[in-house]
This record gives C-alpha cells, sequence and structure tokens, in this order.
C-alpha cells in the first residue's frame, strides 16, 4: 500500500468572510463553520477561538487536537467509519495542513481532560504549543449524558477538523511524502537481509473518556488485528479518551504517529517495516490475556524479529503492556516497549504497576507526577475552574491570580507513549 | 565572589605514599592538593579550588570504621570546606566504602554536599548510591580525565545549589529518584535505535530498569469467621457523594475514613466515586460494585460475619505514587489493629 | 496498600481484576473479581441478579480470609 502526504505549511490562522487556504495561511469562515458544527442538536452553543504559538494563552480542559487532513486521490475518505463511508484508506495521496490544529474544549465531560499553553513553562511540554490553532468550544445541551455529550464535542471536532481539510484540496503541496509498505511475500524478496520490524500500538479502550475507535469501531469490541501504516495517515484510528491528558494518544498524535514515522524512516536500509498490530486494554482480565495472546500470534505469523509496543495510560495497562513483552519474548522476538512513569511527586517510588525481567528495552517518556507551576495567562479558553478537578489537578491547584499548580499529567500530551516527545526521565 | 573552598579526600596509593604496604596509613591532612588534585584544580578553573587533603590508608579505615570516620570528619571540617570530593576510587573496594562512608558523613553530619566517583560494581555503589551522588568511573585509574570532568562540573553545581539533572545527564550511577529531563531524540527515535541494537546483539541501555518489589509474609487466617470485624478498605474512590475531602481524581495526597453506622446499602443519591481512572458510571450509580457494604450489611444481620467496621477507608490508586499508597496503607492499618478490627476486604478498580 | 495493612498485622484480601498486577505487588490472598469499574457488581444484570454476584464473590473473599496460605494465593472457586 502506498500514500503520498502532501504538506501544506500553515503559518498562520485568520478569521475572514471566505474560508480558503493561501499563501500558508488559513482563512476561516467563523459564522459557516459555526453553523455546521449546530446541526448536532445535543450542541447548545459553539465559539470559535485562535490560539498561535507564544501567544498568552491557555486552553482547557482540552479534549482533543487534531490535524486538518483531505483525501484527494484513493480509496475512501478521511476518518473512516466516522465522517466517511467504511472504506479502505491508506492509498493514493492525500494533503495536510501541517502546522494546524483543531482543538476542543466546552464543559467538562469527567475530571480527564487536559491543559494547553501556548507560552510560557507549559508550552514546553506540550507538542500542540507549537501549532496554529482552531479552538472549538463545545457546550452541551443542558442535562445531556455523559457519553452524549463526549460523542458530542468528539464529532464536533472531527468535522471542524474535516472543513479546514478540505480547504486543501487544490492547494499545491510544499513537499510531498510517500510512505509505502510492501505486502509480506514482497517485503522478503524486496529486502532478504533486513530484520523484519512490526509496531505493536496499543489502544485505550476502558469506557467513558477511555476509548479509541477504528473504522468507526470501538477498539474493545475487537480482537488484535493489523493495519497497514498508512492507514492511521488517513484517520483509521480516532481517540475517543483524554484521561490524565499526558499519556493520551490525541488524534493528531494517531495521524502523525512517530514509531510509524520513525520506522519509515529506516525502512528498507536497517529494517523492513512490515505493518501496524492493533490491540487494545480492556478492563477484563479475560480480555487482557486474549488479546495479549493474540498480538504475540500475530507478531509470530508475520516472522519478524523485532517489535516496538507503545502503551497508552498507566496503571491496569501496564500489565497489558507486560503481558504484551513476555508473550512476544517468549516467541522469540525481540521488543522495546514505550512507556511512562508514576514514580511520586519526588521520584522515589516504583515507576510501573507491573514488571517483568523479560522487558529489558524500555524508552520512558518520563515521570507525569512530577510538579509543574503554569504561570497566568492573558487568557484562558474554556474553564480554567475545572484545574483543580482534573486528573492531575488537586484541591488549590488553581490559585487566586491564575498560576495552576498541577502534575505533568495535566498537560496534554506531555508524556506521550507513543515517543512522540524528547522528555525523559533516568 | 570568592572561590568555594574544597576539600578532596584519597588513599595512600593516590597519595603516593604507597600501595598495600602503606594501607594502615592513619588519617592526615595537607594543605592544597595532593596527587589527582592537580587535576580537580585545573578543571575548576576559577571557580573553586582545593583547600585541603584529607589522607587515609583503605585498610585503617575500614578496620576502625568509627574511630577512622570520626578522625577523618574532624580533618575536614577544620578546612571549613563548601563542598567534599572523595576519590574517585575506580574499582577499589575499600577504597570505595571508605569514600563512600566519607561522603555520606560529611553530608549527613555536617550538612556540606560531598560526593565520589566508582565504578558500578565497586560494592561502595549499592553501599552509598542512594545517600549521594557517585559519578560512574571506568573500573581502573586510566579513566581519571574523564572522571575529573564529570565529577568537577556536578561539584561546582553542588556547590552553587544549583538543581541536579537527571543521572543521564550529570553522570552519576541512578539512584533510584526519577528525574525529568529532555533528551535529544524524541522517544519513538530512540525506541527503533534500541531495537535496532538489540536485534543486532549490540549493546543498550534500558531507560527503566525493571524493579523488584518486596514481600510480605502472609497473617494467619481469621479463625472464627462469624466472630470476626471485617474492615473495608478501597482504591477504587468511593466517597460520600460531593467528595466532602476533595480527594484528587488521580495521584491522591491523602485517604478519607468514612462512618457507615446505619449505613445499608451505597446508593446513587448518597455515593460516588472520586476515581479519575476508570469509566466513572457503574459505580456512581451504585457504588455497592465497589464498596459491597450491602452484602456485607447482609451477612453482619445473618450471623455470617461478626460485625462491619463502623468506618471505611477509601483513597484512588489512579497515579497515586507507590510511597503514598504506602504511607496511607500504613497509617489505616495501623488504626485498624487499634481498633480491634480482625481482617480487611480491599476492593481495587 | 494491601501489603502495608498485612504488615501492620491483619490478614487482608485483595478483590481486583488485574490479578497479575496483584501477585507483582504482592498481595497474599486474592480473589479475581468481574471488571475494573465494577469489580464487585455487572451494571448488564438485575439488580437481584448482581446481589447474588456480590454474595459469591464476597463469599470467596471470606473463604480466602479463613484460609491459611503459605504463599500469594488466588482463590478461583
Amino acid at each position: 500500500m502506498k500514500l503520498e502526504l502532501g504538506n501544506i505549511f500553515i503559518r498562520d490562522i485568520r478569521f475572514d468572510s471566505v474560508s480558503k487556504v493561501e499563501k500558508g495561511i488559513l482563512f476561516v469562515n467563523a459564522d459557516e463553520l459555526r453553523d455546521h458544527l449546530l446541526e448536532d442538536e445535543n450542541i447548545k452553543s459553539v465559539s470559535l477561538e485562535i490560539a498561535r504559538p507564544g501567544e498568552s494563552i491557555r486552553i482547557l480542559p482540552v479534549k482533543d487536537v487534531i490535524e486538518p487532513r483531505v483525501k484527494v486521490q484513493g480509496s475512501g475518505g478521511i476518518f473512516p467509519g466516522i465522517l466517511s463511508k467504511v472504506s479502505t484508506v491508506g492509498s493514493g495521496r492525500t494533503h495536510v495542513l501541517k502546522g494546524a490544529a483543531v482543538v476542543t474544549t466546552g464543559k467538562i465531560v469527567g475530571f480527564q481532560e487536559g491543559i494547553i499553553d501556548m507560552s510560557g513553562p507549559g508550552a514546553d511540554y506540550t507538542p500542540f504549543s507549537k501549532l496554529n490553532n482552531l479552538v472549538v468550544v463545545c457546550e452541551p445541551v443542558d442535562g445531556l449524558k455523559q457519553y452524549a455529550h463526549e460523542k458530542a464535542v468528539r464529532l464536533a471536532g472531527l468535522k471542524a477538523a474535516a472543513y479546514l481539510g478540505k480547504l486543501a484540496k487544490d492547494v499545491e503541496p510544499d513537499e510531498v511524502k510517500v510512505y509505502e509498505t510492501p505486502s509480506l511475500k514482497e517485503g522478503i524478496e524486496k529486502y532478504p537481509d533486513l530484520p523484519r520490524v512490526a509496531y505493536v500500538q496499543m489502544l485505550q479502550t476502558q469506557g467513558l473518556l477511555h476509548d479509541t475507535y477504528v473504522y468507526g469501531l470501538d477498539m474493545k469490541h475487537s480482537l488484535p488485528t493489523m493495519l497497514y501504516p498508512t492507514e492511521l495517515m488517513d484517520g483509521a484510528v480516532v481517540s475517543g479518551n483524554c484521561v490524565s491528558a499526558c499519556d493520551k494518544n490525541t488524534t493528531y498524535h494517531h495521524l502523525n504517529n512517530p514509531v510509524v514515522h520513525d520506522l519509515f524512516a529506516k525502512h528498507g536500509t536497517e529494517l523492513n517495516f512490515v505493518g501496524v498490530i492493533i490491540t487494545n486494554e480492556n478492563v477484563y482480565l479475560a480480555d487482557k490475556e486474549r488479546s495479549s495472546d493474540w498480538s504475540a500470534k500475530l507478531a509470530e505469523f508475520f516472522g519478524v524479529d523485532g517489535v516496538i509496543i507503545s502503551q497508552e495510560g498507566f496503571g491496569n495497562p501496564d500489565t497489558d503492556l507486560i503481558m504484551n513483552c513476555k508473550k512476544i519474548e517468549a516467541k522469540g522476538i525481540k521488543t522495546v516497549i514505550i512507556t511512562d512513569e508514576y514514580a511520586g511527586r519526588d521520584g522515589a517510588s516504583q515507576s510501573l504497576a507491573d514488571a517483568d525481567a523479560s522487558a529489558d528495552a524500555v524508552v520512558t517518556a518520563g515521570n507525569a507526577n512530577m510538579l509543574v507551576s503554569l504561570p497566568p495567562m492573558e487568557k484562558v479558553i474554556g474553564h480554567p475552574e475545572v484545574a483543580n478537578v482534573i486528573a492531575g489537578g488537586f484541591e488549590g491547584s488553581l490559585q487566586q491570580d491564575g498560576t495552576i499548580v498541577v502534575e505533568l499529567q495535566a498537560i496534554t500530551g506531555a508524556t506521550n507513549e507513543l515517543g512522540f516527545n524528547k522528555l525523559s526521565a533516568r | 565572589m570568592g572561590k568555594y573552598r574544597v576539600v578532596h579526600y584519597i588513599n595512600q596509593f593516590f597519595a603516593q605514599i604507597g600501595g598495600e604496604e602503606k594501607a594502615d596509613y592513619r588519617p592526615e591532612a595537607r594543605e592544597g592538593f595532593v596527587g589527582p588534585g592537580m587535576a580537580f584544580n585545573a578543571a575548576f578553573g576559577d571557580k573553586a579550588e582545593i583547600v585541603g587533603t584529607v589522607i587515609c590508608g583503605d585498610s585503617y579505615f575500614n578496620e576502625n570504621l568509627e574511630a577512622a570516620t570520626k578522625e577523618v570528619l574532624d580533618l575536614i571540617k577544620s578546612f571549613e570546606p563548601d563542598i567534599v570530593i572523595a576519590g574517585p576510587a575506580f574499582n577499589a573496594g575499600r577504597y570505595g566504602m571508605a569514600c563512600g562512608t566519607v561522603a555520606s558523613t560529611v553530608e549527613k553530619e555536617l550538612g556540606i554536599p560531598a560526593i565520589t566517583g566508582m565504578y558500578v560494581e565497586n560494592p561502595g555503589v549499592d553501599s552509598f548510591k542512594k545517600d549521594i551522588y557517585i559519578i560512574s568511573t571506568k573500573s581502573s585509574a586510566a579513566g581519571m580525565r574523564d572522571a575529573v570532568k564529570t565529577m568537577a562540573a556536578l561539584a561546582m553545581k553542588l556547590a552553587a545549589g544549583e538543581e541536579i539533572g537527571a543521572s543521564a545527564e550529570e553522570g552519576y550511577i541512578p539512584n533510584g529518584i526519577r528525574v525529568n529531563f529532555f533528551e535529544e531524540k524524541r522517544g519513538s527515535e530512540r525506541a527503533v535505535d534500541m531495537l535496532l541494537a538489540k536485534m543486532a546483539g549490540k549493546p543498550y541501555t534500558t531507560e527503566f530498569p525493571m524493579p523488584d518489589f518486596d514481600r510480605v509474609e502472609p497473617r494467619p487466617a481469621v479463625k472464627d469467621i462469624t466472630k470476626a470485624t471485617i474492615a473495608l478498605v478501597t482504591s477504587g474512590g468511593i466517597v460520600p457523594k460531593g467528595n466532602p475531602d476533595h480527594i484528587e481524581s488521580s495521584s491522591a495526597s491523602k485517604y478519607g475514613k468514612y462512618d457507615i453506622e446505619g449505613v445499608f446499602d451505597l446508593t446513587e443519591s448518597t455515593y460516588e466515586t472520586a476515581h479519575g481512572g476508570y469509566d466513572p458510571v457503574a459505580a456512581n450509580q451504585d457504588a455497592d460494585r465497589v464498596l459491597p457494604v450491602d452484602i456485607l450489611r447482609e451477612y453482619e444481620k445473618a450471623g455470617k460475619i461478626g460485625k462491619l467496621h463502623r468506618y471505611f477507608y477509601s483513597t484512588t490508586g489512579n497515579g497515586t505514587a507507590v510511597a503514598s499508597a504506602k504511607a496511607y496503607a500504613a497509617a489505616i492499618g495501623k488504626e485498624l489493629v487499634a481498633d480491634g478490627v480482625d481482617a480487611v476486604i480491599l476492593t481495587s478498580t | 496498600m494491601v501489603k502495608e495493612i498485612e504488615r501492620a498485622g491483619l490478614p487482608v484480601v485483595h478483590m481486583c481484576t488485574v490479578v497479575p498486577i496483584s501477585l507483582t505487588v504482592g498481595a497474599n490472598r486474592i480473589v479475581p473479581t468481574v471488571a475494573i469499574p465494577h469489580p464487585l457488581g455487572n451494571p448488564a444484570l438485575s439488580i437481584e441478579e448482581e446481589k447474588e454476584l456480590r454474595r459469591k464473590l464476597i463469599d470467596k473473599a471470606l473463604k480466602a480470609l479463613t484460609t491459611e496460605v503459605e504463599e500469594q494465593t488466588v482463590f478461583e472457586q
């Protein structure tokens, strides 16, 4: 499967009377987009804001971040099974508004959403401070139940991203990158001497604000399966979770999965990247056993020499991670796992809930319990008072002057376990 | 600003007094630097200076541990240092123990920062790595140049009271305290590099060595459950509606103790969960699904158990550091024992 | 937590869904439960069925507390 990604670099977003992309600037007709999102009867109000890198802006509670993309050639559309019909994506050509993103916020659903600061010390920890963000503030109709509320906001974010993505359809990209995965047989013939590598991506699937969708299917109801890496780039996997936002994959992360990109970078020269095995992190022990059996079986069947396993979340998913690692190592396949740590504010505690001697190659994205002090911002988009109740916050997190003292786990994407950032710990 | 005053501790060998035959050399102080101290002074530049060197034979130190430590400490103190450097001891076992003892005692008793340097297999490492910074060195004095450079840099940071970075940045042997820092490459790229090395059978270093978990002896069983008082404890975050103690949804800083005298059932209007790590809908509808008060009351009435303890204890296990959980549990355990509880049912989500 | 309460001198039965974590951290008496968000219940059942389910689990817990163990034991039956 072969996909061309045409990147159009966006250096600013502005509101204007006509939505369009011109000379690296994304113009948005706010009324038109707002009306489009208000078609959902569960949404009472929508307001749109712009947050640029370096501005004194704080966004919370952040639910999801999405990169605008559009399919230009090839089957299917962006976010298949959700916004587009179910049809295999990942081939042909896709255009990307690189440097822009949609960020969703609004009334808190649970206590699990995150913070994005566009400047100051907090900005160093979230990759989204470097993007030109169109912030969609979505308020639900009164009395809307949590599940429906989460869904409405999730869809609003995806719709807004697709709306912007469409503007890129006829724009000439600034660069075009090509990603290609041969079939198993072709790969073996083409790269007989290179080590074969698969990527095992664990997806959070534990209920409200803890779910992930694959072609529209709630992944908790699926057995582990395989994807071509380029399917991810077309939105085959969509985030429905932001619990302890530091180590949850936003939809932006899925579209730009760094493990996929870094394996592609060495594909054909140092290794043969055969594909992605996606698995879940369910709440039943039998599911955990079954899914890890399955991912090990798939890795064995693909005849790989090594796998990279990325986790999503912490606590009981540490067990899924260790099961995957142990069972795949037991097949004689080398593993590297990517996780993050909960070592206490002083860094002195046990970092993971589960452990095994076979997990001898670990990449860590840092200690999520570390405290950070986020100085006040001139503008807050969303609801600052939730700082006291979101995961990573505590009574008194939000101080009189607007300073927020929280654990790193409250910052969206801070200790991402796909290895999206440079943050680590020793 | 003046230069920092450094005192250097070395053994008889590095003081060029002699080898094994002089290992019983007694503590002695000299003004200025001796032996490897010259290299340290060069590394300090104009920031610091070795004002005195304290020398002791390795056998004398280890055979007369208490007396020798005191003698050495007094000599060090007499120079009024801002920082103390011991060694590096490389892979010399007795020298490593001496350096570790001197450095840790200086910190503990004099309140002055102190560091040393050793090869990772030196027995002094396991004994002292949690107490003091031990710079990782090569196994022999051939690694002196690198060791001096790294030790001098860390010593200057400590003397200035600057924040100390992660072990990988500063060069000290990991001491069990996890410190965040920014790597050169992102995590996914480091994972690809590590996998390529692992598949090729080349050396690589895991960023997180797997921990060992300790064990506790099982307590004897309850002899007669129909007479026993049973307490409920949960890490599932069940609290009275409204979370009166504001227990955090993640990384809890406290636990709650709640009176359930006269409570026979946890209902949607009276109890909820404060836990942020799982889908809360089921627990909020009926908290008995996490904390089974209803059935235990039934069993109490039927005489299947002696009594349900008047209080239950609750915290959120989500992202809560093991050390905190440990401290809460130790406090809870102590109270339960004092209250005459016989056994505990602990539920987790 | 289990370990520290046990260290204080009381037998503890750990009722949890993710038994491997319980084994790794060192609980001695373990009773496997239903699911992470509802260890002692199941919203898909009727109230009476759910209570019956909960009784069975509590019976297991009581059995665990009255059974002498030498090492980590999972009470499946």
